[in-house]
């Protein structure tokens, strides 16, 4: 059992928590993810380690309560507990001092871009983070972000926050500005990064997506995570979690991850808020075709 | 016994194992085998003749002795017969179960030269189960402490066998899974219908009376390395028995359809996380219900799996099976249980391609049909295409069942430690060491996908080499 620190909502359905795990804190590395299972009969729910704290001992988890498990997890107050959490699984962030780095994250993608573009500001890189939401009380993490990377860029679908539209256009008007871009990494609903990889590829700009199939075990005994990257099969949670946003097939993944009934495909698809936005915009739009 | 003469032993007929109706236990996931009653067990236990050279225990990889035990089920001293396997069989409940007796002890079996060969593996799980139920698993003394400490990574038959041998030894030992349950492929993927995981529990449980510590969620090469273990975590030793795990793929087009699981993942879901009683539990599994699946392999995993798929509901089950039933390498009983229950089998069938509609979901496969060649490394005959034999069979499921690679993990975090090119663990087979230095490696993880009474024997032969190297390190 797990013991949960602190517990507070950072927008509506999206709640941290910060868990006593003094090995997986002392352990883990930008990039990796934790299983989690909130009762004994819950399901085992990747989650992205968003930050961690040595001294403490602990691991914060930024969730977004959608199917059962999520919101299940979501109702843990401090001081209570959960079944397990395992971890840190997956392979860590690729960090060097590439430039200028640019970190994207969807909805709740913010959280699991966190950890990565923090690591890639104490490596040297220049960094500037893109935080999408689709309306104002939806943005999260954004002082937080501010402390980490050099420039902050908020849009909101609706315009009520920040800049008025999708990260892709953010991203294309800085690219437009003639600011030489060494890295993109995106995280969010798949549209998204598929959109983000479009947006990336006639530059030639190095892209890399965190993917978030659904897992079982989360150790490469199940296979059930398995991806299409350069046209070969990879397990996402031994393999990945993040591929190069120009080699994946992102068809693939949208369908693999639509396998179960809408209840528990969102059960296991942490960024649903952001995917809905990003389903009804025209991927032509979002390509600027 | 003496009263009995050879000749009206060998009159006595092989007691047929009391099981579920067909019908009845392809709709449910109880036990399919019930066990035998005392009267069986003891009339059973007389068709053994009670050879002078006891040719059965050669056919035992790990040379329970056969003979003994039988005389003491006839003699109705069922806790001494548990005794006595136990001295080399430290998980009977379960290998009674799972064994393929008919290719190991009951092949070599002599009454088997005319009728059929003594019912040593029923025997063997009634004597085990009458333990576990009757007067509970007896717990055995443990040596004095040693002041070592041995770690074991997996908790399969490999990590448990190895565990129950070095805590009676003295040392103090700590096991590693992965998993937020114990056993490993006893419990994620072994179904509840052949193997209960109620006997997995407890034999678990025994081994905690015993003082062996169990640490869930805990990933080596990740939560802690090998050289960490050795290191700051304090461990003299360290015993890797992490399986196989890693499943192989047909590597034919639209395998990432929807509605394609490998069995790990399929058997997972239902058994280690209860899909089959989903909603109950949360995680869901594809629904069978009135839905075509198909199983492509044809070892028990395979067999598992297709009758899994049966009892969810499946309209039809199916092996698809590159060779002919002669080469099937699951347990007889296994393929005959199958059977009973209504499984399809298409033997000599190749898949080419998964086809799925527009939305990703799987709706057929092209087979071509084989025909066997001459034999192989392997000494089965080889399968060779048919050509212009290609077919399409409808399936809105497709479960691969063609066996394991090795896991990636500790390949990836063990500098040291040296792996074959399919990725198994080196190891020197009379001492299970390892290129590494206190390390020792056994089970499926050093001879790929094999069986738990292999794995169990190597947890064994480690822990003898292991408590000889704690005494000598330097050796
Ligand atoms: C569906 C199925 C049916 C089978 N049926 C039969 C049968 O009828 N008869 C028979 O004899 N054999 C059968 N087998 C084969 C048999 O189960 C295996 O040979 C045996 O379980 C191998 O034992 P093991 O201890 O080596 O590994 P496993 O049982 O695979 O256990 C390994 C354990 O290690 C854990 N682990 C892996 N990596 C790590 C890590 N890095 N850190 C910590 N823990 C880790 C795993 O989670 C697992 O729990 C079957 C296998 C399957 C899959
Ligand atoms: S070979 Fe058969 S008859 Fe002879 S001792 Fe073994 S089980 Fe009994
Ligand atoms: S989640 Fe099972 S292999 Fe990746």
């Amino acid at each position: 059992m797990y013991k949960i620190v602190e517990a507070d909502f950072l927008a509506p359905d999206v709640k941290r928590f910060i868990i006593d795990a003094p090995k997986i804190a002392r352990k883990r590395k930008p990039g990796q993810f934790v299983i989690v299972r909130v009762t004994d009969h819950g399901e085992r729910v990747p989650l992205t380690i968003a930050d961690s704290d040595i001294e403490n001992g602990t691991i914060t988890i930024i969730v977004q309560g959608i199917g059962k498990s999520t919101k299940q997890l979501n109702s843990l107050e401090k001081g209570q507990f959960i079944q397990d959490v395992v971890g840190p699984l997956g392979k860590a962030s690729h960090i060097e001092n590439f430039g200028t780095a640019v970190s994207i994250g969807g909805g709740v993608g913010t959280a699991i871009a966190f950890p990565t573009a923090k690591a890639l500001k104490e490596a040297g890189n220049y960094t500037i983070s893109i935080i999408g939401a689709r309306s104002k009380n939806l943005v999260i993490l954004e002082n937080e972000m501010k402390a980490i990377t050099d420039e902050v860029h908020v849009t909101t679908d609706d315009g009520s926050y920040g800049y008025h539209g999708f990260v892709t256009d953010k991203l294309k008007e800085i690219i437009g500005s003639g600011k030489k871009i060494d890295l993109v990494l995106a995280i969010g609903p798949i549209p998204m990064m598929r959109a983000i990889a479009e947006v990336t590829r006639p530059f030639g700009i190095k892209t890399i997506v965190s993917l978030n199939p659904v897992m079982v075990d989360g150790t490469g005994m199940c296979g059930g995570c398995r991806a299409t990257v350069d046209n070969k099969t990879v397990f996402v949670c031994v393999d990945g979690p993040e591929f190069d946003a120009h080699q994946v097939d992102f068809e693939t993944l949208i369908k693999r991850n639509r396998t179960y009934n809408v209840a528990e495909k969102e059960a296991l698809n942490h960024i649903c808020h952001y995917d809905a936005a990003f389903d009804s915009l025209k991927l032509q739009e979002a390509e600027g075709k | 016994m003496a009263e009995l003469s050879k000749k009206d032993r060998m009159k006595i007929p092989r007691q047929a194992m009391p099981e579920q109706e067909p019908g009845i236990r392809n709709a449910n996931f109880k036990e399919v085998n019930l066990g035998f009653t005392e009267e069986l067990a003891v009339m059973e236990a007389m068709r053994c003749l009670q050879c002078p050279k006891p040719v059965c225990v050669e056919g035992c990889p790990v040379g329970v002795k056969i003979k003994d035990f039988i005389s003491l089920v006839a003699e109705r001293d069922f806790a001494g017969a548990a005794a006595k396997i136990k001295e080399d069989n430290v998980l009977p409940a379960v290998c009674g179960r799972v064994c393929p007796q008919e290719e190991q002890c009951e092949m070599k079996c002599v009454v088997g030269n005319k009728n059929a060969p003594v019912a040593i593996g029923r025997l063997e799980r009634f004597v085990a189960d009458y333990e576990r139920e009757q007067i509970g698993l007896r717990i055995p003394e443990c040596k004095p402490k040693t002041g070592k400490k041995v770690a074991i990574i997996g908790s399969g038959p490999a990590g448990l066998s190895c565990a129950a041998d070095l805590i009676q030894t003295g040392h103090d030992v700590t096991v590693f899974e992965a998993l937020h349950e114990l056993g490993g492929v006893l419990v994620y993927g072994i179904p509840e219908f052949r193997l209960p995981k109620e006997i997995v529990r407890v034999e678990v449980e025994a081994l905690q009376k015993l003082g062996v510590e169990f640490k869930t969620n805990a990933v080596i090469g990740f939560t802690d390395s090998i050289d960490e273990l050795l290191s700051t975590e304090g461990f003299d030793a360290v015993f890797i028995a992490v399986g196989a795990g890693l499943p192989y793929f047909l590597n034919i087009p639209g395998e990432n359809l929807n509605g394609i699981y490998s069995a790990n993942e399929f058997l997972t879901r239902v058994n280690l996380m209860k899909a089959y009683r989903f909603p109950e539990y949360d995680t869901p599994v594809f629904d069978c219900k009135d839905k075509n699946v198909a199983v492509f392999g044809g070892g028990n995993t395979a067999m598992d799996a297709v009758r899994t798929a049966k009892r969810l509901g499946a309209k039809s089950a199916s092996i698809v099976y590159r060779r002919s039933e002669k080469e099937l390498p699951a347990r007889a009983e296994e393929i005959h249980h199958a059977k009973e229950e209504g499984v399809h089998f298409e033997f000599l069938n190749n898949p080419l391609e998964f086809l799925g509609d527009e939305n990703g979901w799987l709706h057929g496969v092209k087979l071509q049909k084989m025909e066997l060649g001459e034999p192989d490394a392997s000494g089965r005959r080889r399968p060779i295409a048919v050509q212009g034999s290609e077919y399409i069979m409808d399936i809105n499921m497709a479960v691969i069942a063609i066996g394991n690679g090795s896991n990636p993990i500790l390949r990836q975090t063990t500098p040291g430690l040296d792996f074959n090119k399919w990725g198994n663990i080196l190891v020197d087979p009379d001492t299970m060491k390892t290129s590494k230095k206190g390390v020792f490696a056994g089970g499926d993880i050093v001879t790929g996908g094999a069986t738990v009474i292999l794995a169990m024997g190597a947890g064994r032969t480690a822990a003898k080499a292991i408590n000889e190297y704690l005494a000598n390190p330097e050796v």
